[in-house]
């Protein structure tokens, strides 16, 4: 029933932007960056561009904070502190995006529109691909911290002994053993932050702009894929390409997503099998 | 030897000032919403609707959103529960092969993974196809939809994690599969089903894009499934840009009972599970 159902909001979502593509090819979809669908321009091109920028930047950022950061918890810290930290970010996952998206409104677009943009010379309204990205970054956080501590912990304690008692210190034993060790999984857990990343919708459509433009600097305002999406929703209704053009966007979306949660989701098991034979 | 030392006093600085910076992300969000959020919440704010439209500024608080939230939530939790639990109790070894079990947990963590969005989408869809405008009801079923794949996941990894041993026991004694579940494996699962449930209730309860196509928003409490509702996050996201400050303050203090909300079912989660687990057998 379960997989019946993912099948299921495939098809529908196949089926409802097929009328679409039944009059544009997709080539001309992807390829073309005019938004314009009262006008019947439905140039997705901007809009791929826009989520790509926003979730690449985030995760420029987030991927090496986060690796970093688990890194201490699961290897510098012992104990109670070890398991206070990871319930910390387990509450950290648990915040609402719209929490987050509200906080960033308040603290972070301000600071843009004033202080960050006019250091670089230009004008923004603070609403734009900086800010939505920096938000993501702070969001996806405890999902790869999460995921990451969990592997280092699986590396078997004996492969660290072994390292100390041939003379490496305690910083290369981590590097040159454990990180070796871990990064297939330290791998699969990127790709899960990027799965979530991707489909992030409210803070995002809250920070982004929304504005299916090709953006030329971080200061621009762009759309995301579910950021239009959650836009656009009222107005959707009313033509029927635009409707179509919509659940194409869906399509898009939870298409990138599944491919990046599969992948995550084999890797990891990968990881897994890989571990256990080793302790075993 | 020198270099080494340097790179290993470089690389724990900035492990440290990663986690300092996750950290301070954490506080941050907090008090930004206990400043802005506490002055705003009074009495009036948490018992009354608004009274002059929610674009209009004017009195009134965000009881709407409030009811409208706990409305959704719960009954898209129990929902939910009543699926999630007959699915993650198939899912396990006396009933499912190993093939098919591994298989649909597959599909569970692929759907776990699938942005709030799409479920909306799909809801939006499938309310246009039966002719159900924007309702309590739609937004119960979006959340559900949501909720299912987190629940029957890790309800499945406490049910699985109960020792073989104590299954077999129990069909020693004569109880059937059925009778060995619903006594035995659950029982002792408890910690686990129930911290499943208030997961999925605390990502339930603060999801928006879910809810936003298929809920509505209005500024009365609904009177039955198939008025629109108002919930907190819609709330937060509708109101949080008004150029009016009277109308900003209704989304801060929208923010603070949500946060709030979710943090205490955090925090209740580890209690409950703690507590709970002393009635497990080790």
């Amino acid at each position: 029933m379960v997989c019946a159902f993912l099948a299921l909001v495939v098809l529908i979502l196949v089926f409802k932007s097929s009328y679409l593509l039944g009059q544009r090819s997709l080539a001309d979809l992807l390829l073309t960056t005019d938004w314009n669908p009262p006008r019947g321009r439905f140039g997705l091109l901007p809009i791929i561009a826009g989520s790509v920028y926003v979730t690449g930047l985030a995760m420029v950022v987030a991927v090496p904070v986060s690796v970093l950061a688990s890194t201490y918890i699961a290897e510098y810290m012992r104990g109670a502190a070890q398991h206070v930290m990871k319930s910390f970010v387990d509450v950290l996952a648990g915040i609402p995006s719209v929490v987050y998206g509200m906080c960033a409104i308040i603290v972070l677009v301000p600071l843009v529109r004033d202080v960050v943009a006019p250091a670089f010379g230009v004008n923004s309204t603070g609403f734009c691909v900086l800010s939505a990205a920096a938000v993501l970054a702070v969001m996806v956080f405890p999902i790869i911290i999460s995921v990451c501590v969990d592997i280092f912990r699986a590396v078997p304690q004996e492969t660290r002994e072994a390292s100390l008692a041939v003379g490496a210190t305690k910083w290369e034993t981590t590097k040159l053993v454990v990180f070796r060790a871990a990064l297939p999984g330290v791998f699969s857990a990127v790709l899960l932050g990027l799965g979530r990343a991707f489909g992030e919708t409210i803070a995002v459509a809250m920070l982004v702009g929304n504005l299916p433009r090709m953006p030329a600097s971080l200061f621009d305002s762009a759309a995301t894929l579910p950021s239009l999406i959650a836009s656009t929703y009222g107005e959707m209704m009313s033509i029927p390409l635009y409707d179509s053009a919509m659940m194409l966007l869906a399509l898009i979306l939870i298409l990138i997503v599944l491919a990046f949660n599969y992948l995550a989701g084999l890797i990891k098991k990968r990881f897994e099998r890989l571990q256990l034979g080793e302790s075993a | 030897m020198r270099r080494g030392r340097i790179q290993e006093a470089a690389f724990t600085f900035l492990m440290v000032s990663s986690l300092a910076l996750v950290t301070a992300t954490l506080v941050g969000i907090v008090a930004v919403v206990l400043i802005k959020g506490g002055p705003a919440l009074s009495v009036d704010m948490i018992t009354e609707t608004p009274t002059a439209g929610y674009y209009l500024g004017g009195g009134g608080g965000i009881l709407n959103a409030i009811v409208g939230s706990l409305w959704l939530a719960l009954s898209a939790t129990a929902l939910a529960f009543v699926v999630s639990i007959a699915v993650a109790t198939y899912l396990q070894r006396e009933f499912s092969t190993p093939r098919l079990a591994n298989a649909v947990r597959t599909v569970l963590e692929l759907l776990w993974g699938v942005p709030s969005i799409v479920y909306g989408v799909i809801c939006f869809v499938i309310m246009v196809f039966v002719g159900l405008g924007t309702s309590l009801l739609a937004g119960i079923v979006a959340l559900t939809l949501l909720e299912v794949p987190i629940m029957t996941r890790v309800m499945d990894e406490s049910l699985s994690s109960v020792p073989p041993e104590l299954k077999v026991s129990a069909h020693v004694l004569g109880s059937n599969r059925a009778e060995t579940s619903v006594r035995v494996v659950w029982r002792q699962a408890a910690p686990g089903l129930v911290s499943a449930v208030l997961l999925a209730f605390g990502r339930g309860i603060g999801d928006a894009a879910s809810i936003l196509f298929t809920a509505g928003f209005t500024d009365f409490i609904p009177r039955s499934v198939l008025d629109s509702a108002a919930a907190l996050p819609t709330m937060i996201f509708f109101l949080s840009t008004s150029p009016l400050p009277e109308v900003r303050e209704r989304a801060y203090a929208a923010a603070f009972v949500l946060l709030a909300l979710v943090l205490v079912i955090s925090v209740a989660s580890r209690l409950l599970t703690h507590k709970l687990s002393t009635y497990v057998v080790k």
